[in-house]
């Protein structure tokens, strides 16, 4: 893995819509191996479409997007993610219908026997033994940060290339994201590059190793971590003023 | 004991019967989330195929085997999935349940036309005997080669399945992919190819529980074929359409059950004619009523829905000023031709059938209403619509009440019972409102309308001239045709009415989202009866209409298929809207009266029309004719935007 300078992650002036509304226009960033980048902007501003660009959830319209060098526009998202690329979707990643076990087996079955099912297994319990506690309850029990956790846990367990983790934090108790971020951190140490859709601007800073700020499908920066706090700030009065504007005429 | 055996023995072949096809309901349901009530319909494919090949082409029965159950029966799994259910986005239960009652009607109709007329023949057993006696149980009780196929079949199909779906890669990831695909997809499986497997897996038990089941005592036929779908339904509901052993279970229980008490019942009581045969439907609606899992089906929905595209705007919202005015315009005109025709020119064969056309507009408004307009799926219009018909015939009859008024109050009876309906089933919603509603269309088709007191037994209600007022018989009186339509357009203008004020507002409210309805105060219990009501109340006075034309009500006259057929045909055409009923109605009756003309074999080909259509309805739940309607009203903006750039040239032509 070392001395390969390729991004892990590229776009690469990407745009998107959702049937006829269109919501990314033209972004471009890219992650390095192993590196940390955080995915900031105010709501509407596109974060979530690019994570789902990325995973190929929703198709890019145009421009390309490069898993580990090779294009995958118009992949379908299972390929993409046999690509090692992981996405962790905004709210609910887990599925309610099946057991926390299930969830857990169904992530790992796919690269290897009952044998190593197991033991997989052992080590996501051994990680998070919350888990372990619950494993024969339906996903759909656990509280939200649970849920989160059972997200991580596959993810620790068999670590892909790039993981794009879609506002982990969102509507945790501040203990809960200190877990989860403690996760995030932990999946980082596997050599795993991270892409970190946030609205906690400075909990996501403080793990980045670079920044991308969106407004209204575009990319208003993207450098490092010490000017990002900037330029959202920046976008944000942008977007007041706009408003007030609005309102007034 | 020996008596209590020998009545209920011969009730597990039954059983079984009910089993497999309970056990297959509870399969698709878990494997692609679709409860697809036309699984009875695949089932009868492979049946009829297999028929066929051995009939009249004396395919060896291993080869016709091969043929009907595992090549068709999977690939017609296949193909439901690849053009059909693929296209239905998870969260639309209504859309999935029409699906699936489409295939249940066009079904039956499409084969006969293809391959003619067959009889059900089944594979010869596939271990035992069906003559042979291999033991008797207690003294002198016989169990023969049947008995054994079926436990036989039914245990092994159950086995492998649980083992299937509990314990293997495969049946994880379909259950996981029922609840969300794209979720799936995340973690590297290709969840298409998953839900094409489950389909292909349903398809192959579906045929083989068709082709086995044929040489039981239980012919796949007719009345039957709706007990079998019934009780199937009935232990799913059970066994709230998770647990394939219980649903097995309860279905050969209710096999049994009803064979023992035919057995011990006097032939000639009450019990006998009306109780038994309703005992099914009463299972159901005792499951639907109390078995808490049922109430939460289709909760767990796909976190991941917001990918979707949301729903283009309704026509009349983006229909400009200009086009708004033309369209009146030419509305007035085609009405008033029509007016005008029909008192003229018009043949009286086709003045019939547009009447009918119009009184079944009347009926269908129902739908609109209720399912359109309040969102609620209801499968037994036809029910209510021949309770104001009885009402009517009876008053009329005892009372010699004037039928038209007789109608009135029969659509209040109507109205009543669909409240009382909408009443026991309040904490029902989606798929089990559907089924509650078509347990009580089976009810009444099966153990209310036949009764002697209710329809005058199986010859029905002769309506008599002295009944009615005015002489509506007369072929060219137009009378028939004016009463009929002047309440075809109260009641369109009452729906339209309804749908813009503040009772449409609260409906719509409430279809949109229960949970945002409760929010903003509507109460939600009221509102569901009064759409019912509503909706009762409309079906009922297009019931008498028809029945008035009709001049006979048979009990037959109208039943659950017709209640279905109902449905697929309104949302064909268009739910939302008024036109989309009235287009519905005529629609049908031309379609038939034109079918008149085709040859005998193609006759059942009406339904398969209106299946067709409703498929259509997968990808475009709005209807075909709201669709072409938007497709033009765009047309027609986008000529009039063109005419004011460029006012100076003339009309321009082709493109640029």
């Amino acid at each position: 893995m070392t001395g390969d300078d390729r991004p892990i992650l590229e776009l690469d002036e990407v745009s998107a819509a959702y049937g006829p509304y269109r919501a990314l226009f033209g972004v471009s960033f890219s992650v390095a191996r192993g590196a940390v980048v955080a995915l900031l902007g105010p709501n509407g501003a596109g974060k979530s479409t690019v994570a789902r660009v990325a995973s190929g959830l929703v198709p890019a319209s145009s421009g390309s997007v490069r898993v580990d060098g090779r294009d995958v526009a118009g992949e379908p998202a299972w390929r993409i993610a046999r690509f090692g690329l992981a996405h962790v979707p905004e709210g609910r990643g887990v599925f309610d219908s099946l057991s926390v076990e299930e969830n857990l087996v169904l992530s790992f079955q796919r690269r290897g026997g009952r044998v190593q099912i197991s033991a997989s297994l052992e080590q996501a319990y051994e990680r998070f033994p919350l888990l372990k506690e619950r494993r024969q309850d339906r996903a759909g029990t656990l509280s939200g940060g649970q849920q989160r956790l059972l997200s991580l846990a596959k993810v620790l367990v068999a670590p892909p290339k790039v993981l794009v983790a879609d506002e982990l934090s969102l509507g945790l108790a501040p203990g809960v994201v200190d877990d989860v971020y403690a996760g995030l951190a932990d999946v980082r140490r596997e050599g795993t590059a991270l892409v970190v859709v946030e609205q906690q601007v400075d909990r996501a800073l403080a793990l980045a190793s670079s920044a991308v700020v969106l407004e209204r499908g575009t990319v208003a920066y993207f450098g490092p971590p010490s000017g990002a706090r900037a330029a959202v700030e920046e976008v944000v009065d942008r977007r007041a003023r706009g408003r007030r504007q609005a309102a007034s005429s | 004991m020996e008596q209590l055996l020998g009545f209920a023995v011969p009730g597990v072949p039954y059983g079984c019967a009910y089993a497999v096809f309970a056990v297959g309901l509870v399969l698709t349901y878990q494997t692609t989330g679709v409860f697809n009530v036309g699984y009875g319909a695949q089932a009868y494919v492979s049946a009829f195929i297999f028929a066929w090949l051995v009939d009249d082409h004396a395919w060896p029965t291993w080869a016709a085997f091969v043929c009907a159950v595992v090549i068709v029966g999977p690939g017609l799994g296949l193909a439901l999935d690849r053009f059909l259910f693929r296209r239905i986005p998870s969260s639309n239960t209504t859309a999935k349940i029409v699906t699936g009652l489409s295939l249940l009607v066009g079904i039956p109709a499409l084969l006969p036309v293809v391959f003619g007329n067959q009889n059900l023949v089944g594979a010869p057993s596939i271990v035992f005997n069906p003559d042979t006696v291999y033991f008797h149980l207690g003294a002198d009780v016989p169990v023969n080669g049947i008995y054994l196929s079926a436990v036989l079949l039914t245990v092994v199909m159950l086995v492998v399945l649980v083992l299937l779906l509990r314990t293997t890669r495969l049946g994880l990831e379909m259950r996981a992919a029922v609840e969300s695909p794209r979720l799936l997809e995340l973690e590297g499986v290709n969840a298409r190819r998953v839900t094409a497997t489950a389909w292909a897996v349903c398809g192959l038990m579906a045929g083989l529980a068709g082709v086995l089941l044929a040489p039981t005592e239980v012919t796949v036929q007719a009345q039957d074929y709706v007990t079998l779908m019934v009780a199937a339904i009935a232990a799913a509901a059970i066994a709230a359409l998770r647990s394939m052993p219980v649903a097995a279970v309860v279905a050969v229980l209710i096999g049994v059950l009803s064979l023992t008490a035919q057995g011990y019942l006097p032939t000639s009581s009450f019990w006998y004619s009306a109780a038994l045969p309703a005992f099914p439907f009463l299972v159901l609606v005792g499951a639907l009523l109390f078995v808490p899992g049922l109430r939460h089906l289709d909760e767990a929905t796909d976190p991941l829905s917001s990918v979707d595209p949301p729903p283009p705007p309704p026509v009349a919202g983006v229909r400009g000023r200009e086009v708004d005015r033309l369209v009146r315009t030419v509305f007035f005109a085609l009405l008033f031709a029509a007016v005008v025709s029909m008192l003229t020119w018009m043949p009286p064969t086709w003045e019939t059938v547009l009447n009918q056309g119009m009184a079944y507009s009347v009926v269908f408004l129902s739908v609109t209403l209720l399912t359109g307009t309040a969102g609620q799926l209801s499968l037994a219009q036809a029910t209510l619509a021949g309770i104001a018909a009885f009402t009517a015939g009876q008053l009329a009859n005892h009372l010699g009440l004037d039928f038209l008024v007789g109608g009135a109050v029969g659509a209040v009876a109507a109205s009543v019972v669909a409240g009382v309906l909408a009443l026991a089933s309040l904490r029902l919603r989606g798929l089990g409102l559907a089924l509650m509603t078509l347990a009580a269309a089976l009810l009444f088709d099966v153990a209310i309308f036949p009764a002697q007191a209710v329809s005058g037994g199986t010859g029905g209600i002769t309506l008599e001239p002295r009944w009615l007022p005015l002489d509506l018989f007369a072929p060219n009186g137009h009378a028939y045709f004016l009463v009929v339509l002047l309440v075809l357009v109260l009641c369109a203008g009452g729906v339209a009415l309804v749908q813009r004020g503040t009772v449409g507002r609260f409906l719509a409210a409430m279809r949109g989202s229960e949970l945002g309805a409760a929010g903003i105060g509507v109460n939600l219990p009221w509102q569901r009866v009064l759409a019912f009501a509503l909706s009762g109340a409309l079906a009922g006075v297009g019931g008498a209409l028809l029945a008035i034309q009709q001049t006979v009500i048979a009990p037959g006259e109208f039943n659950y298929q017709l209640s279905l057929a109902f449905v697929v045909i309104v949302v064909t055409t268009g739910v939302g809207t008024v036109e989309g009923a009235i287009q519905a109605g005529i629609g049908l009756v031309v379609v038939q009266q034109l079918m008149q003309y085709a040859p005998q074999r193609l006759q059942g080909l009406t339904f398969v029309l209106f299946a067709l259509g409703a498929l259509a309805y997968a990808a475009h739940p709005e209807g075909v004719v709201e669709l072409e309607k938007r497709r033009w009203t765009e047309r027609a903006e986008r000529v009039l935007a063109r005419r004011h750039r460029a006012p100076a040239t003339p009309a321009v032509t082709g493109r640029p």
